[in-house]
């Protein structure tokens, strides 16, 4: 019956403003769904074929996840993205709600240049970014011979200065529902500076703090240019990696890792969404 | 909200950790760069600051003009395309039945959570002579002379004497698909914004009043989105401008853009001083572009006002 009546449904006249039921539209749109997806897709799938020639489908195999992980290079490599990003993703959430906080709870001169001044790294072109933190770090003589895991301070570094301001607008917005009255009241009640901070505002802003830790992580795992430049010669991270594998060839070892990758930004964006989504609901709830 | 000076203890602890960290590590490196931009190579490594527009200068050059109008043409190109596909999309979209809309928009944004330098590389396993649109296409030329054979046309060789594989990488053609990849979701998305707050009620008057659909589309629906659109062709253009990425791994020798001249002075060439007056040339550009937005939006809201 369901599908009769839906049948019935279809067959209704296209109205005047139904233009997503236009047949050219609909072209259009499925054209512009396949140009996004396709190659990644084929990409995906090709990670399971078992030819090296990563063209004609021969069959399933997961032999190249397992040459991607006893690839001791990619793995090096993912291990040196994994805890820049971690380091990268606690100290920009520290830094975000410290600058979120400020700017929600207080009037200071010059507040809306501030404002933009913190907004800067994200709209300035990454290549302007990347070079000046090359720049930087060899101006300053910053070493390049220190051990693991301080070999990796310079590009952690540069990946907190542009991931922050990501996660303070996060958590920002997230602040917007949060009643003033309950951080002064605690405070007539005689609660310290710190105290109305930890115990009230932290955990109204947490589902803030975990979106902009997850968008602060996926930042960091994905950045390539600014890595590219800020890297030393010793220290290779996975897009670095992969940058140099695909250089060189096209091959299934390739696929296998990106798709791992891709696997990873897609879940953690997933949770950040639906983070978020729940964030608006309380809201408007 | 407080003034500051009423609790300056806890205004300082928040306010100076950030922006000691954004100082330090983003307002330094920068200046530094900018400082060099007026200075001069003077050895391997050593760069004297004398205040020179020297590396300005250079910059207006005839090769290194040349690669900024070919950026910008590159850029605007790519806008163009996007503006050109994004338009029926965000159309589609929003008026997509309430369900469908956010699964679509969702569809739209979400190889922007998908790295970059991948989805370079997808579109190059695709796109190379031995990928998989060439392998489509020579499938098809099989087939079609097959067909030829099958008529008794199969000795003539119409299709050429054997498949030729189109030549689709390393080539401008490829660093504009590339950005049109990489830029769509910028666009769809103002697009999308400013065609939902639009009154449909317009549109129906309008179609009811004897326009047709392209009157329509001409007379009221692209005025309305014209914030929209302002704001899809900026924020589409900056990044694409500055890219790095698509046009160094898809592009060929002659499809270089600015960033890939920022990069070889500070690697290969290793020529830091006019590499950083490149590099302050294109954050002008950027800056240019944003206060046309800021400036544009602004007019809008006084519009409504």
């Amino acid at each position: 019956m369901a599908l009769l009546s839906r049948l019935r449904a279809r067959r209704e006249p296209i109205g005047p403003l139904d233009y997503y039921r236009k047949l050219w539209l609909r072209l259009i749109m499925i054209g512009t769904l396949i140009f996004l997806y396709g190659p990644i897709s084929t990409l995906i799938a090709f990670s399971f074929n078992d030819s090296r020639r990563n063209i004609v489908w021969r069959g399933f195999t997961l032999k190249y996840y397992e040459k991607a992980l006893e690839n001791d290079e990619l793995i090096e490599a993912f291990t040196n993205s994994l805890t820049i990003a971690f380091f990268t993703t606690i100290v920009s959430v520290i830094l975000a709600a410290l600058a979120a906080y400020v700017l929600w709870r207080f009037r200071f001169p010059f507040k809306a240049a501030y404002e933009g001044a913190v907004a800067l790294p994200i709209v300035i072109p990454e290549i302007c970014m990347g070079v000046a933190m090359m720049a930087f770090f060899a101006r300053i003589g910053w070493p390049s011979d220190l051990p693991w895991p301080l070999s990796l301070s310079q590009i952690t570094i540069a990946h907190i200065a542009f991931s922050f301001p990501f996660a303070a607008i996060v958590i920002r917005a997230r602040l917007e529902s949060f009643n003033r009255e309950l951080g002064e009241s605690a405070r007539d009640l005689g609660a310290s500076e710190a105290r109305v901070f930890w115990d009230i505002v932290v955990p109204h802003m947490k589902p803030g703090l975990i979106a902009g830790a997850l968008l602060s992580f996926t930042l960091s795992l994905d950045d390539f240019v600014i890595t590219f430049f800020t890297a030393g010669p010793n220290t290779v991270t996975f897009p670095v990696k992969v940058y140099s594998m695909v250089r060189f060839s096209v091959t299934p070892e390739v696929n296998a890792a990106s798709t791992i990758l891709i696997g990873l930004t897609l879940v953690l964006t997933a949770i950040a969404l639906r983070l978020q989504n729940r964030n608006n609901m309380n809201m408007q709830a | 909200m407080e003034h500051w000076r009423k609790s300056a203890g806890a205004f300082w602890a928040g306010f100076l950790p950030p922006t000691l960290w954004l100082l330090a590590f983003f307002f330094v490196p920068l200046s530094l760069i900018w400082a060099f931009s007026f200075g001069e190579k003077s050895g391997i490594i050593d760069i004297d600051l004398v205040w020179t527009f020297e590396n300005y200068a250079r910059a207006l050059e005839p090769l290194y003009l040349g690669i900024f109008a070919k950026s910008l043409w590159m850029a605007t190109i790519t806008t163009f395309i996007c503006l050109l596909v994004g338009f029926p999309v965000a159309i589609g979209i929003v008026f997509a039945p309430p369900k469908m809309r956010m699964w679509l928009l969702l569809l739209v944004i979400l190889p922007f959570w998908t790295n970059l330098l991948i989805r370079t590389y997808a579109l190059i396993a695709v796109l190379r002579t031995r990928g998989h649109v060439n392998f489509a296409l020579e499938w098809m030329w099989d087939h079609a002379n097959s067909f030829l054979t099958l008529i008794g046309l199969g000795s003539f060789s119409l299709l050429g004497e054997r498949f030729e594989p189109l030549q689709m990488l390393y080539n401008n053609t490829a660093v504009v698909i590339g950005l049109v990849y990489v830029g769509l979701p910028f666009m769809v998305l103002p697009l999308y914004a400013a065609l939902d707050r639009l009154d449909r009620s317009y549109i129906e008057a309008s179609l009811d009043l004897g326009a047709g659909h392209i009157r329509t589309f001409w007379s009221v629906v692209v005025p309305l989105a014209l914030p929209g659109i302002a704001s899809g062709i900026v924020i589409t253009f900056i990044p694409t401008l500055g890219s790095f990425l698509t046009p160094d791994l898809l592009g060929g020798p002659d499809s270089q853009m600015i960033a890939n001249v920022i990069e070889r002075q500070f690697k290969s060439a290793n020529h830091w001083p006019f590499g950083s007056a490149l590099s302050f040339l294109l954050m002008y550009a950027t800056f240019f572009g944003l206060a046309v937005r800021a400036l544009m939006s602004r007019n809008e809201q006084r519009g409504i006002r």
